[in-house]
């Protein structure tokens, strides 16, 4: 049943609080990406694809696959709050026999698609994905998430290549563009742009949208399943640390924890 | 193989085209089976495959590291897949997806690298695979397969597909020495003995167990009594084989193509450390890159043919006590 825009902006709120509770309690990981990637990752999860967090291996299921893997915070909880996962484990994240490691991990929670970490992977096991699907006859869609600072890993391009040619219309790419990577800015360290003419010219089909506004990821993904022929990429224009002030933008926090002050300070802001 | 009959070198197809023949019975026995190719297929032999399954045949272009995740994304969505290009490139350019997409989440790909070693020839060292191995059972959880000849390529392939977990397997460009006959059965992990002896035992893999088998008869016309065993597994080994040779036999000379740091003999070495200590040789490259040339040229130069078996043989026996 679709959800509203109100319940998503809940969603959205709620898993924003669990992200900086988690890396809090765990004293390092990644905020920034996580924060990021909220909206995209409640509109997948809870709205968009065919899922049953009660049967996460039903062969014709969508399948998301976290390439920035590092984000993962962002999906832990979302799966949690779907019910795949234990909700109340989540403040074990990346404590020695946790199931929430410190980048996703299929062997302590199978129901992930893939286990992630070294960037620039995703995209390639999307296309075998959606290769399969296609010839098994199957319907199912693969959504992959990058990071931008990822995207100037070299498999994405090979990987970029191969699907248009192999016209894999049955994956999307989605790209956290929000500018910061570990070092500093991405224009800083290496730049990207023109993001979406770069998709373009490797042949896919491309929307730029407001990464953060539910019915624009909506519209986004219906185009995408609309689109046949090609694959769809949806650079989506985001704020890294979104919802936390002193996040936002700051690519402090793209690696660091908060401190308990400061875990406290933001949850004051996402009430 | 009976122990005093006189082996003869007759040449067989090369373990490539055995590998190709063998995946296209797969392909005819099981939908699931598919092959992705990085623009090698007519050397890698997987043409055979893209001709009879095209939709089955998956062209990556000239881009390894996209091929082996992809190969994993096929295997993680039910496939059975077959990532196949020279070793030189499967292993070194896919490494990193063969460690996180592959070895550490425990996928069930299927990686057949050709034209391994030295004797690939002409083209020289950029394309000649000698640290494949090392490379191979240095990801947890492989098995790692270098079969000796047709026979035996055809059986490991089938059993490499049969068995639910990550595989890779390391063919050569030449027409190999008949090892086997038609029927013989392999099993992963399980070791051959070729010849009985009780003096010394060869242990070797790939394009070594034919030279390790004439060698033996060399040897036995001097009454010295050379066991050789064929290790097509390098990974797991074949641990009870290896105690008993070193055991039974009390010297042991490790045969193969590849280099000697990380290679085979290093990791029998072990097993033999661990079990029944005793002086070994060890035969392979040692330290180097080889050049071009042509293949018997080339083993003969680097010292990978019967007459280097022969005299590791005798190196290792007067130290035997």
């Amino acid at each position: 049943m679709a959800k509203s825009l109100e319940e998503l902006q809940d969603l959205a709120k709620r898993i924003r609080r669990e992200i900086v509770v988690m890396i809090g309690a765990a004293k390092s990981g990644h905020p920034g990406g996580s924060l990021s990637a909220v909206e995209m990752v409640v509109e997948l999860y809870f709205n968009h694809m065919h899922i049953d967090p009660h049967n996460p291996k039903w062969p014709d299921r969508d399948r998301f696959i976290l390439s920035k893997g590092h984000a993962c915070p962002v999906l832990y909880a979302a799966m949690a709050e779907a019910g795949y996962t234990p909700i109340d484990q989540l403040n074990t994240l990346r404590k020695l026999g946790s199931i929430y490691q410190g980048h996703p991990d299929m062997r302590f929670i199978p129901s992930l698609e893939a286990s992630t970490g070294s960037l620039g992977e995703g995209l390639s096991l999307a296309i075998g994905m959606g290769l399969a699907a296609r010839l098994d006859g199957r319907g199912y869609r693969t959504y992959a998430m990058f990071g931008d600072g990822e995207i100037q890993e070299g498999q994405i391009w090979e990987a970029a290549m191969s699907a248009a040619f192999h016209k894999i219309d049955n994956i999307v790419a989605l790209v956290d563009y929000n500018g910061i990577q570990l070092d500093g800015f991405v224009k800083d360290i290496m730049e990207v742009a023109p993001l979406a003419d770069k998709w373009r010219a490797f042949g896919w089909h491309t929307l730029e949208i407001d990464g953060h506004s539910f019915p624009a990821i909506q519209q986004a993904l219906a185009e995408a399943e609309a689109t046949k022929g090609k694959p769809t990429c949806i650079v989506a224009h985001t704020i890294k640390g979104k919802g936390v002030s002193f996040m936002e933008n700051n690519p402090k926090f793209h690696g660091t924890a908060p401190t308990p002050d400061e875990v406290k300070l933001a949850l004051q802001e996402l009430q | 193989m009976p122990a005093k009959t006189k082996f003869e070198i007759k040449l067989g197809p090369a373990t490539r085209e055995a590998f190709g023949r063998a995946l296209v019975e797969l392909g005819r026995e099981n939908r699931d089976i598919v092959v992705c190719d990085a623009d090698l297929s007519h050397s890698t032999m997987t043409t055979y495959f893209a001709k009879e399954f095209p939709d089955r045949f998956i062209s990556c272009g000239i881009a390894e590291a996209n091929m082996t995740a992809i190969g994993a994304g096929l295997a993680l969505a039910g496939k059975i897949p077959f990532v196949s290009s020279f070793s030189a490139f499967a292993m070194n350019k896919g490494f990193e997806q063969l460690r996180c997409c592959v070895a550490y989440p425990n996928v069930n790909l299927k990686v057949v690298g050709t034209h391994s070693g030295i004797s690939i020839g002409e083209d020289g060292p950029s394309q000649m695979s000698i640290e494949e191995i090392g490379l191979a059972c240095s990801l947890a959880g492989f098995v790692v397969i270098a079969p000796a000849d047709e026979v035996s390529t055809k059986a490991l392939v089938r059993a490499a597909a049969a068995h639910v977990g990550p595989v890779f397997i390391r063919t050569g460009r030449p027409k190999c020495a008949i090892v086997y006959q038609p029927g013989q059965k392999f099993e992963i992990g399980k070791a051959v003995e070729l010849v009985e002896g009780s003096d010394v035992t060869v242990i070797a893999s790939g394009l070594l167990v034919a030279q390790a088998i004439l060698a033996s008869d060399i040897l036995d016309a001097e009454g010295i009594s050379v066991r050789v065993i064929d290790m097509h597994t390098a990974k797991p080994l074949d641990r009870d084989a290896i105690h008993r040779a070193a055991s039974e036999t009390g010297a042991i000379v490790v045969a193969e193509e590849h280099l000697v740091d990380g290679g085979l003999g290093v990791r029998v070495a072990q097993v033999v450390a661990e079990t029944a200590p005793c002086p070994m040789e060890f035969i392979g490259i040692h330290n180097t890159y080889a050049e071009s040339g042509q293949p018997d040229e080339l083993l003969d130069k680097y010292g990978l043919i019967a007459r280097d078996v022969v005299s590791a043989v005798r190196k290792v026996l007067a130290r035997k006590r």
